[in-house]
C-alpha cells in the first residue's frame, strides 16, 4: 500500500476506532450478544479493530500470522464468522466515509484510496473465511471418520455367534461397509451364526431391505447363517405393506430371542445353575 | 390450516431430511406410531426414486383437510416432483417386482399400499409428479 494512504488512514485512526465501535455495537445488538458478556465483547472489539489497523504497518507474512493466531483463538471459543465479516464491512464503510468527507481531496486520489482500502480489507476477509472454512472442513472430515468407525461393527458375543447392531440411517456407502465388515468378521471370528440387529434403524424401505437381503445371501455363501433381529412392530407392518419378502432367512423380534436360537443352531443352550 | 414444508432432494442426505420433516409433520398432525412409520417409509421410497432416476427434485409435505358427513377429516399429503426422464410405462412400474435399477421393484406399488390415495402423473422426457395422501383415522 502507498505510504501516503497509510499515513492518511493513521491520521483518522482515533475517529475511525470511535465511529466503528459505535456502529458495530448497533449491528451486533440482537445478534449474538445474548451469550457473550459485554466486557468480553468490548475487549474483543477493541482487539479486533486494533489488529486491523496494525496489519497496515506489518509485512504481509507477519500480518497473516497475527490474524491467524487471533482467529484461531476466536474460532476455538466459538465466535461466528459473521462477526468478522460484518465488522470488517462496517470498518471499511466508516473509514471510507471519513476519508472522503474531506472535500479538498482530488477525485483521482479518492479513487486510488478506495481501491487500496478495498484490496486491503478484502485480503483480510478472504483470509478469515479461509481460516474458518478450513476449520469446518477439518471438523467435518473428523466426524466422517468417526461415523465410519461406528457404522458397521461386528461383535463376537459367543463362540461361533456374532452380532452386528445397526443404529441410524443406512445409505449406499454404509450398506457397502456393512457387507464388507460382515464377511470379513465371519471369517475372522469363525462365526456360524450372525445376528443383524435393526432396532436402531429408523426406516426400513425397499432399498434398506434389499441391502439386508443381499448381505444375508452373501453370509449364506460363506457358510454361515444370518438372523435378522430387532424388528419393531411398526417396521414389521411397513415391510408387509411394501410387499418385501424376507422369507429367505429367519427373523426374530428381539436380540435375546436371536441369541437363543443362535445357540440352539450351534447345539448349545443357556441353563441356570 | 396450512402447514407446508418443501425439501429439496439432490443427495442421499436429502432423503434423510425429507423423511425427518415427514415424521415431524405426521407427529404434529396426530398420526400414531405405525402410520408415522408408513408415512416416513413412503417418503423414503419417493425421495429415493427422485435421487436414483431424476437426480434432483423436491418433496412437498402438507397437512390437509376435507369436509365429510362425519365432520372434518385431516390428512397428510406428500407431493414428489422432479424434472427427470419420466416413467415410460406407468402400468409396469406399478407391478410388484418390476425394476430397472436392480432393486426389489417394490417401491411404487409399496407406497400405494402404505398410503390411502395415490396418483401418478408422468410425461416421458419432462418429469414425474406423484401425489399421495394418508388420512388420519
Amino acid at each position: 500500500m502507498q505510504p501516503s494512504v497509510i499515513e492518511m488512514i493513521n491520521s483518522y485512526r482515533d475517529e475511525v476506532i470511535a465511529q466503528w465501535k459505535k456502529e458495530i455495537t448497533q449491528v451486533q445488538e440482537g445478534e449474538f450478544n445474548h451469550t457473550v458478556p459485554e466486557a468480553v465483547f468490548n475487549e474483543t472489539n477493541k482487539e479486533f479493530v486494533e489488529l486491523i489497523l496494525h496489519t497496515l504497518e506489518l509485512k504481509q507474512n507477519e500480518a497473516k500470522e497475527h490474524l491467524r493466531s487471533f482467529t484461531e483463538r476466536l474460532i476455538h471459543t466459538g465466535w461466528p464468522l459473521s462477526y468478522f465479516t460484518k465488522g470488517l464491512q462496517v470498518f471499511r464503510r466508516v473509514l471510507l466515509e471519513l476519508m472522503t468527507s474531506n472535500d479538498a481531496l482530488p477525485s483521482k486520489k479518492v479513487y486510488e484510496t478506495f481501491s487500496e482500502v478495498e484490496s486491503w480489507i478484502d485480503g483480510i476477509i478472504n483470509q478469515l473465511v479461509d481460516e474458518y472454512s478450513g476449520s469446518w472442513e477439518n471438523t467435518l472430515h473428523l466426524q466422517k471418520l468417526a461415523l465410519k468407525e461406528l457404522s458397521a461393527p461386528l461383535i463376537p458375543v459367543f463362540e461361533k455367534i456374532s452380532v452386528m447392531p445397526l443404529v441410524g440411517t443406512i445409505d449406499t456407502e454404509r450398506a457397502k461397509l456393512i457387507m464388507e465388515s460382515l464377511l470379513e468378521g465371519i471369517i475372522e471370528h469363525r462365526s456360524q451364526v450372525v445376528l443383524i440387529d435393526i432396532t436402531g434403524v429408523p426406516v426400513v424401505d425397499t432399498m434398506v431391505a434389499h441391502h439386508i437381503i443381499q448381505a444375508a445371501e452373501a453370509v449364506r455363501l460363506v457358510g454361515a447363517k444370518c438372523i435378522l433381529v430387532g424388528i419393531r412392530p411398526e417396521i414389521a407392518q411397513t415391510i408387509v405393506n411394501l410387499g418385501i419378502d424376507l422369507g429367505k432367512f429367519s427373523t426374530k423380534s428381539s436380540l435375546r430371542k436371536g441369541i437363543e436360537s443362535g445357540l440352539e443352531l450351534t447345539h448349545r443352550k443357556i441353563v441356570s445353575v | 390450516m396450512s402447514v407446508q414444508s418443501n425439501v429439496e432432494v439432490h443427495s442421499e442426505w436429502g432423503i434423510v431430511s425429507a423423511r425427518q420433516a415427514g415424521r415431524n409433520l405426521a407427529k404434529e398432525l396426530g398420526f400414531g406410531g405405525v402410520d408415522q412409520a408408513r408415512i416416513t417409509t413412503a417418503i423414503s421410497e419417493l425421495a429415493r426414486n427422485i435421487y436414483l432416476y431424476a437426480e434432483k427434485g423436491e418433496i412437498v409435505l402438507e397437512g390437509i383437510e376435507k369436509k365429510e358427513a362425519g365432520g372434518v377429516h385431516r390428512g397428510l399429503r406428500i407431493v414428489a416432483k422432479d424434472q427427470g426422464p419420466g416413467i415410460k410405462s406407468v402400468r409396469e412400474v406399478m407391478e410388484d417386482g418390476y425394476t430397472t435399477s436392480g432393486g426389489l421393484g417394490a417401491g411404487l406399488p409399496g407406497v400405494k399400499r402404505l398410503m390411502d390415495e395415490f396418483d401418478i402423473d408422468s410425461i416421458t422426457g419432462e418429469g414425474t409428479v406423484i401425489t399421495v395422501v394418508k388420512w388420519l383415522r
